[in-house]
């Protein structure tokens, strides 16, 4: 479980984050809906120690994350998937997987076995560089890669973005599934506001560095005022 | 063909086969720290002699050759892992010229602090194998037990750290960690420590090189000693492509064996032209070295 708590956030002069505050139920999807800039990677970046916030607090269960360095954030179990995927192009799918698997204790053959399972097409070019992978092939790497550390919370940032609306369904599925089939607590952060909220349990809508919105994603989803001005989602 | 010129060539081949394998390995030292940090590091030929001198300081205690070539790996990484942390670590990320200024003004305290701790004059050190060279048919061979010693462990030292790169948890995470820093982070791998470690494993080839260059029985330990042959070996990482390990090993022989031909059927002041001239060229045709991948950095 994540919880954040007044969390401000600041670039400078600019405030990032508002005193945000929300709770990320273990087992569950909560996403993080908003504009352009409305702070959702920074949002995502702060918790895993790539930004320092101004105030507030982050909490993994009991455990404070502020002011823990980001390898030391990640070795606890938190998976973070960046926006643009991260992975490296220079790597083969394989080693790629490897280094995900590195920190975490897990045996390695058997950690590529269940990600070559769940992605297929992974195993099928596990010799290829991560360069020549199309959109929706290295979102799966990108995914796979955090998974084989068997994170318990997963920070995703964007997971949609580039990616054709059937690939994008077969994606959220995918993590809904992992979120059903675990105890994995999911921070998805999303511009494709109705492809999130038909998988996540909760959702929390950012406009502009505050919170606009924390309940449920069905009541998120019925609102037609939050439909209408924060996501842009009309009828 | 004329025996007498058959014979030259060879003998100019492993000549500059010998010293195409250390500048070779300075190449080497310099991409390691490159592709890590983004760093030229101008001090990578004093950094290796200072450590060499430290190490070598032991045979006033009746130290051994080997022990001493110990004595200097651990200086060596001491000496490189200090430098990342206490002089490198607060140039990340400042404009190029910054980390120039301060290595070029590391390079010149360093050969300053060793000619007044330990003099100018060349001192030499004890040779594990003779420099003399074997003979063939009653003509020299251009090959000694020394230079078999130098182009083996260069070879070693070479192959071991693509090994180190290429088959290896941490070679992974070296890759990575210069690749990609923040994915690597978020990954869990702890960069900063391997920043250092990427320092400290350059400066230790660099120490290696340094020994087998001063180790001859022709030449000896100087302040300066690395000063030539880092001119060369920073030309043949330039021509081969800073980005690429194996392109500066390559392109540091065939620097070695066509200066060598130079010295011999030109003369020897036109080898360092030559050199330039060759570096120009490459870099005209192909900018990011020869050996330099045509893909850009994607992460």
């Amino acid at each position: 479980m994540i919880t954040i708590e007044d969390l401000t956030v600041s670039y400078g002069a600019v405030q990032a984050l508002r005193n945000v505050s929300f709770v990320a139920e273990t087992g569950r999807i909560t996403a993080v809906l908003g504009a352009n800039g409305a702070g959702k990677t920074t949002l995502l970046r702060t918790i895993s120690g790539l930004k320092e916030p101004k105030n507030g607090s982050i909490r993994m269960g009991e455990l404070s994350l502020v002011n823990k360095r980001t390898e030391n954030i990640a070795r606890l179990g938190i998976g973070h998937v960046p926006e643009g995927r991260g992975v490296i192009g220079e790597f083969t799918v394989e080693e790629n997987l490897r280094l995900g698997a590195m920190m975490a204790k897990v045996n390695l053959r058997q950690g590529l076995d269940e990600q070559y399972a769940q992605f297929p097409v992974l195993g099928e070019r596990r010799k290829q560089h991560a360069a020549k992978l199309s959109g929706g092939e290295r979102q799966m790497l990108a995914m796979a890669r955090a998974l084989i550390a068997k994170p318990s919370v997963l920070l995703l940032d964007e997971p949609s973005l580039g990616l054709a609306p059937l690939v994008t369904a077969q994606l959220m599925h995918t993590i809904r599934s992992l979120c059903e089939t675990s105890d994995l607590t999911v921070i998805l952060v999303e511009q494709n506001a109705s492809s999130a909220l038909r998988i996540a349990h909760h959702a929390v809508v950012l406009h502009v560095g505050k919170s606009v919105a924390n309940d449920t994603a069905e009541n998120v989803a019925a609102d037609e005022n939050l439909r209408q001005y924060y996501l842009g989602l009309v009828e | 063909m004329d025996p007498f010129l058959t014979s030259r060539i060879v003998s100019d081949i492993l000549t500059g086969l010998t010293n195409g394998v250390i500048f070779g390995m300075v190449a080497l030292s310099l991409v390691l720290i490159w592709r890590s940090t983004g760093i030229l590091n101008f001090a990578q030929g004093a950094m290796p002699m200072f450590a060499t001198y430290v190490g070598f300081a032991l045979l006033s205690y009746h130290w051994g050759y080997w022990p001493c070539v110990v004595a200097c790996v651990i200086a060596g990484l001491l000496l490189g892992g200090l430098t990342e942390r206490l002089l490198v670590r607060g140039l990340y990320g400042k404009p190029e010229i910054n980390p120039i200024v301060v290595m070029v003004g590391f390079l010149i305290v360093l050969e300053a602090v060793a000619a007044s701790i330990w003099s100018s004059t060349p001192r030499s050190l004890p040779s594990p194998f003779s420099s003399f060279d074997w003979h063939l048919g009653g003509k020299p061979l251009s090959l000694s037990p020394f230079t078999v010693y130098e182009i083996a462990t260069a070879l070693i030292v070479m192959a071991a750290v693509a090994a180190l790169f290429r088959f290896t948890k941490l070679g992974l995470q070296l890759r990575a960690s210069a690749l990609a820093p923040e994915v690597s982070r978020l990954l869990g791998v702890r960069v900063g420590r391997l920043l250092t470690l990427g320092w400290m494993l350059a400066t230790v080839v660099g120490v290696i090189t340094t020994i087998l260059v001063s180790g001859g029985f022709f030449s000896g330990l100087t302040p300066q000693v690395m000063d030539g042959i880092f001119a060369y070996g920073f030309i043949a990482a330039a021509i081969g492509g800073l980005e690429s390990p194996v392109g500066a090993i390559v392109a540091g022989v065939v620097l070695g064996i066509v200066n060598q031909f130079v010295d011999d059927f030109v003369n020897q002041n036109a080898v360092i032209i030559i050199a330039l001239v060759i570096l120009i060229v490459s870099l005209m045709i192909r900018p990011s070295g020869v050996f330099a991948k045509s893909v850009q950095r994607r992460v």
